[in-house]
């Protein structure tokens, strides 16, 4: 699916939230030069291609006190870990679930989870689980906690500043 | 925080309705009236708990990103933390448990955007700046189950 020009700008204010307005649709569509049914469309036709993955609420975890949370890394041979990730990926304990590059010799893992939990000891319980039940013992593992957060703010896809997740 | 309030963060993180009264159509659902639905929203907003009623974009859908990782000196930690979060184009910078301890989120209208601030933190700092692009992504995001019991 192309994106129009209207459809990048309509991108923009999207991601940055709707406004809490009887019409919020009506209201982004004055933004952008768009009708209110014409928005609804839009919505729709990016979510059916996937380009939007979700639309609705979208939560801070550490502020509804899930205040800890890591990277979990391994390093899987590469003919494992399409299938591997997959299986992770549906794990409801994982909140995302990537394939990345190795970059030797200063990184050597291929697949990285992140897990959310109200503290470190339920993130590393939940992520013992995952490997003992997808048996990933035996390949090479990291876990990076996070200790601070610097910034979380503002993803910037289109030609003005977002709101990020 | 009431059980409408949990409703609200819990069981609209996907499926936002497309009608042209989302917020009366939310309403019908918890059983109080869209003003309040809005007034919980925009206090939970305000409190933090929510970041806003928006989309989530898959990657690259949209111009370009990549996640990046750096082995910063502690006693330079600071400093570089703060000349990364400076950029726009960064929207996540933490400090992680690992040799590598600074990870951030570029993300730009296009790659080549991406390339050309990594390539600026590496040449302000003198630190090399691993680029790890998404290759492929195996979650399926339903949102983030609060657990709530």
């Amino acid at each position: 699916m192309e994106l129009s020009d209207s459809d990048l700008d309509l991108v923009s204010v999207l991601a940055d939230g709707l406004p809490l307005v009887d019409r919020p649709y009506r209201a982004v569509g004055q933004a952008v030069g768009l009708s209110e049914d014409a928005v609804i469309a839009r919505i729709k036709a990016m979510s059916a291609v996937g380009i939007i993955r979700r639309f609705g609420v979208i939560v801070r975890h550490h502020e509804l006190g899930f205040r800890a949370n890591a990277m979990a890394v391994w390093d899987i041979p590469d003919p494992l870990v399409g299938e591997l990730g997959r299986r992770l990926g549906d794990s409801p304990e994982v909140t995302l679930c990537y394939r990345r590059p190795r970059r030797l010799p200063d990184w050597p893992f291929n697949l990285f989870c992140m897990v959310h939990g109200r503290d470190r000891d339920a993130v590393e319980a939940a992520i013992r689980g995952l490997a003992e039940r997808h048996g990933l013992a035996s390949h090479g593992h990291a876990v990076l906690f996070s200790t601070r957060r610097f910034k979380q703010t503002g993803a910037r896809y289109g030609r003005r500043p977002l709101a990020a997740e | 925080m009431d059980n409408i309030d949990r409703s609200l963060l819990n069981e609209f993180q996907q499926d936002f309705p497309l009608v042209a009264r989302p917020y009366a159509a939310v309403a019908e659902r918890v059983g109080i009236d869209a003003d309040e639905v809005m007034d919980r929203l925009a206090r939970l907003s305000r409190g933090g708990a929510i970041s806003r009623v928006g989309a989530v974009f898959r990657p690259h859908a949209v111009g370009g990103s990549t996640l990046a990782a750096m082995a910063v000196p502690d006693a330079e930690l600071e400093r570089v933390a703060a000349l990364v979060s400076a950029y726009p184009e960064v929207n996540h910078n933490y400090q992680r448990e690992h040799r590598l301890n600074l990870w951030f989120v570029v993300t730009a209208p296009s790659n080549a955007a991406v390339q050309a601030v990594l390539a600026d933190i590496s040449a302000r700092t003198g630190l090399v700046v691993l680029d790890l692009p998404l290759l492929e992504h195996f979650h399926i995001d339903l949102g983030f189950d609060l657990k709530w019991s």
